[in-house]
């Protein structure tokens, strides 16, 4: 069994974001990157897999940007992933989702995997679309926002998160992809060992320059910081004079205090 | 400019949702024409046409069915724009859609400005505009970002709309209930909920002493429940409760959309959080740039104090 597993690196969601000079992205210097959190659910569910099957399936762990997304390779590895597929993106965060489903379509095309996990978001973009379009691409089964995840001799059995705690239960057949959803598993913290393990697992950089090109469909402008909100105080400093100002907030604007 | 509107249906209901639809196909200044893959009864009550697919031969969401009845659809209206909710349904069903149609595709949009669409990144601590560069273009919506007017009122058109034979690929098996809740948030006067900056389980006890000492309940974003601090029933946010307490403390809690959605409606907030661009600031009456472990146990017992001035004098 061949298990495919896309990551992305993204900036870590408390770094102070700085807009680019050209208005269309954020500055990337003096940004912290982690690995996009619904993509750990991804990661931690295909090793749960291989673990549950005894050691066999074959996990490819791939990753589209530039050299830095090394990092987050090499911590897939040290979950447990068998290989890193590094394509070398340096544009990658201008590229629109299609864009990036088109290069891991083509790239599993050739492979052939059996299963393929991918998050169901990135935090950054959070377009929520890089999974079914690679899925509709390859032109195979899809179920997106997996809280609930079994295998059982080719046969997978879902659970969907649907709105308002109601979950949908879905079977389908690989090859399959699907999404993952936050809470779907409690991902590993990777031992000392294993880290070491992960230094010497292959990890191959394939250029950009050899994936198929497509147009975008979609176009990011201009980013810019959303307006706190109108009439909205900010309290900082020290902290027993802004308890005092909170004590006196409670008293005057809500009804708290009789 | 046309656009084709997918309502949501579920298990033999209609979703509100799907008039948020129309409202953002008016802002657009679009024509509308909508889609239901659902039953004659519960047909939107719009002046425009409304392609019907029989529930009762479609069932309940299945994205080979449906993405096929939103092609047909599509192949009779040609229309600009296909619509569709931000929510399991439409994302799931709405790239498929843009995928056969090759046409771009701006998910969650949460406002229109000079005729680009606004979305959030970052979770939502970045706005920004994306122009489509395809002639038909798919979105997702945002829930809440456009409000309809609940007392407009119209005659569909109704036609109806038919598939040859698809076999699906997934099999629906069936719903499972959301758990029982244990506590019902939706009543409270006072939240203090806890997210992720919390850090660790054992630091809830600070954050529950306060929503005690302020006769409230303690409720939470996702990932604190996802992490075992505190029960399911006490999420509160799209796949947890709504709730519109008179006054709803946020400690270390972001302020991701999802959570955003599920008490943007309180009436006064208190956000407590070290990042001064978090985006809950955008709901926030007071945001305190603070460490919650430091602001908090000092809050707590200043109104303790004070209550019980108070109590001694009466
Ligand atoms: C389909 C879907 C449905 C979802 N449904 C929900 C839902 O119902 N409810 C929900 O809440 N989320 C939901 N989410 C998740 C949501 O997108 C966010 O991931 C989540 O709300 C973030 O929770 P958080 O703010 O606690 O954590 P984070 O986003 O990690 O934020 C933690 C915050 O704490 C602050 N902080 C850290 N340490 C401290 C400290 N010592 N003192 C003060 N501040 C500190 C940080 O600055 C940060 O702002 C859903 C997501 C999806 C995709
Ligand atoms: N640059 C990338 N490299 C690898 N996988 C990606 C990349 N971008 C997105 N993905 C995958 O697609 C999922 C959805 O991303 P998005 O459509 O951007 O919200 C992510 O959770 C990843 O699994």
């Amino acid at each position: 069994m061949k298990i495919l597993v896309c990551i992305k690196q993204v900036p870590d969601m408390e770094s102070q974001f700085i807009i680019n000079s050209q208005g269309n992205w954020f500055d990337e210097n003096n940004l912290s990157f982690r690995m996009n959190e619904y993509d750990e659910y991804a990661v931690e569910q295909a090793v749960r897999l291989k673990e549950q099957l005894g050691g066999d399936p074959d996990i490819t762990a791939l990753s589209i940007g530039s050299g830095r997304v090394v990092d987050v390779l090499r911590k897939a590895l040290a979950f447990g992933c068998d290989r890193g597929v590094h394509i070398v993106d340096p544009d990658s965060c201008a590229k629109d989702p299609w864009q990036i489903a088109s290069m891991i379509a083509a790239f599993a095309q050739t492979e052939g995997f059996d299963l393929i996990f991918t998050g169901m978001q990135s935090q950054d973009r959070g377009s929520a679309q890089v999974g079914v379009i690679v899925a509709e691409l390859l032109g195979i089964s899809c179920v997106t926002t997996l809280i609930g995840f079994a295998y059982d001799n080719g046969v997978i059995t879902v659970k969907r998160e649907l709105e308002g705690g109601v979950k949908g239960v879905l079977k389908l057949k690989t090859p399959a992809l699907v999404t993952c959803q936050l809470g779907l598993n409690v991902p590993r913290y990777p031992t000392l060992p294993n880290i070491l393990k992960a230094k010497k697992k292959q990890l191959v950089a394939i250029p950009v320059g050899d994936m198929p090109h497509v147009r975008e469909l979609t176009a990011t402008c201009t980013i810019y910081r959303p307006r706190k909100k109108a009439g909205g105080l900010i309290l900082e400093g020290d902290v027993g004079i802004v308890a005092d100002r909170l004590m006196g907030i409670l008293k005057e604007c809500t009804m708290v205090m009789k | 400019m046309k656009a084709l509107l997918v309502c949501e249906y579920r298990e033999g209901k209609l979703l509100d949702s799907s008039y948020e639809l129309v409202a953002f196909a008016d802002k657009l200044g679009a024509d509308n024409v909508l889609l239901l893959i659902g039953s004659m009864a519960e047909v939107p009550r719009v002046n425009s046409t409304v392609y019907l697919a029989d529930a009762e031969i479609y069932g309940e969401y299945n994205p080979d069915l449906h993405k096929k009845i939103v092609l047909a659809a599509v192949e009779r209206e040609n229309p600009d724009y296909i619509v569709f909710g931000h929510s399991s349904w439409g994302w799931d069903l709405a790239p498929r859609v843009a995928t056969a149609l090759r046409a771009g595709q701006v998910s969650e949009v949460v406002d229109i400005v000079d005729g680009q669409f606004v979305a959030g990144i970052c979770n939502a601590k970045l706005r920004r505009t994306v122009t489509p560069k395809t002639d038909t273009v798919v979105l997702t919506i945002q829930s809440g970002a456009f409000n309809f007017d609940s007392t407009r009122q119209g005659t569909p058109l109704v036609e109806r709309i038919e598939l040859s034979e698809v076999i699906p690929s997934l099999e629906f098996i069936g719903y499972e209930p959301s758990e029982a809740k244990s506590v019902d948030l939706t009543r409270s006067e006072v939240i203090v909920s806890i997210g992720r900056g919390v850090g660790k389980k054992e630091n809830v006890a600070v954050i529950s002493a306060l929503a005690r000492a302020l006769g409230g309940e303690l409720g939470a974003s996702r990932p604190a429940v996802d992490a075992g601090w505190v029960e399911h029933c006490q999420q509160i946010g799209a796949t947890g409760q709504t709730v519109s307490p008179r006054l709803y403390i946020a400690c270390g809690i972001s302020g991701a959309i999802q959570h955003l959605v599920g008490m943007r409606e309180s009436d006064f907030v208190f956000a407590i959080n070290k990042d001064r661009d978090a985006p809950i600031a955008e709901v926030a009456d007071v945001l305190v740039v603070a460490d919650i472990m430091q602001i908090v146990p000092e809050l707590t017992a200043k109104f303790l104090k004070t209550e019980n001035t108070f109590r001694q004098a009466g």
